[in-house]
């Protein structure tokens, strides 16, 4: 009996060290892991509110709401990517703190490499058009100078 | 220095400076006519049906669907808007002025209650022929709302044309609406 009673609280431990571990936010209970991808993917979204800040962060009404339904798809098992997707598909690509590389945004990944060339354009042609080294003294040349400089 | 060298170098950032400053000046200039408005983001729903839903109605209303808004017999709006909502109150006289031009108007109250939802009516008058509520905010956010107000355009074949996010503005009613409703009647 005091066995089998033992046996059952060891049963119950780590089911209540489970239940502990739970998580509770934005009305939806997860676990830390599940939590944490909650953090990451909302830390990727932006609120449309207070446009500067992420979803994550944001106080506004809409960004909580948005974090309950991450939460929500995240402990119904929907892939990260079909999350980012239902935000894209009703707010845009602009709903995206990194904008993803398409037609709109090549001209902005592209800056920097555009920077790059024009920079070294700008070298190149500067080099280019800049005179060409004297060339050294003869000796006469030297004495003459010498004869200058004494 | 060669003098065509002399006068780019001090031509081009000239130049450069210019044209930024006239830029800077027509964005704040529009800004200042609310004309434009940096934040306004474009909606995916442009050029798509409206998403799934249906929405009761308001205390007295007949709320709609989205296969109400399928195929209106003329060009019509979509208001969202909230009786806490400033903004709103400000645009009030706006939507009687087109109502009574003769445009139709749907409203639908975001996240609000019957009760605050009446006072609002008893105040600022009603220029919405249906009324529907999302007290729950969900239809919002299939919607792709992000504040209230905002103001859908829908032509008669049931599609977005055009979403306005913020109070609408005699500019914006003359700039924005007013084309469209002449392109798509």
């Amino acid at each position: 009996m005091k066995i089998k009673r033992l046996l059952f609280a060891l049963l119950l431990v780590p089911g209540l060290a489970l239940a502990q571990a739970m998580v509770q936010r934005d009305g939806v209970i997860l676990t830390p892991a599940q939590e944490h991808r909650a953090e990451t993917i909302g830390s990727q979204l932006r609120c449309l509110v207070c446009q500067n800040e992420s979803i994550e962060e944001s106080s506004a009404g809409l960004a909580k709401q948005l974090r309950t339904i991450i939460r929500q798809q995240v402990v119904q098992g929907v892939p990260d990517k079909q999350i980012m997707q239902y935000m894209v598909h009703r707010y845009g690509i602009f709903v995206l703190l990194k904008p993803p590389v398409s037609p709109l945004t090549w001209l902005l990944y592209a800056s920097p490499f555009l920077a790059l060339i024009i920079g070294f354009l700008v070298y190149w042609l500067g080099r280019r058009n800049r005179a060409k080294p004297v060339a050294p003294l003869t000796e006469a040349e030297q004495a003459r100078l010498d004869e200058l400089l004494k | 220095m060669s003098p065509l060298r002399r006068r780019l170098l001090f031509g081009v950032p000239l130049a450069m400076a210019a044209v930024g400053g006239v830029g800077f000046y027509t964005i704040l200039r529009r800004m200042q006519d609310n004309d434009y408005n940096p934040h306004t983001l474009p909606s995916p729903l442009i050029g798509k049906h409206p998403p799934t839903f249906a929405l009761p109605g308001a205390p007295g209303f007949q709320g709609f669907s989205n296969t109400d808004l399928l195929s209106p017999p003329k060009p019509m709006l979509v208001n969202w808007f909230a009786s806490w909502c400033a903004p709103c109150q400000e645009e009030a006289p706006m939507l009687h002025k087109l109502a009574a031009s003769g445009i139709t108007i749907w409203g639908i109250a975001y996240e609000d209650t019957p009760d605050a939802l009446a006072a609002y009516l008893q105040n600022f008058g009603n220029p919405y022929q249906r009324l529907a509520t999302d007290e729950s905010g969900l239809t919002a956010i299939n919607w792709g709302v992000y504040g209230v107000p905002e103001t859908y355009f829908i032509d008669k074949t049931g599609i977005v044309r055009l979403r306005y996010p913020g109070a609408l503005t005699k500019e914006v009613v003359q700039n924005r609406l007013m084309p469209l409703f002449k392109q798509y009647s």
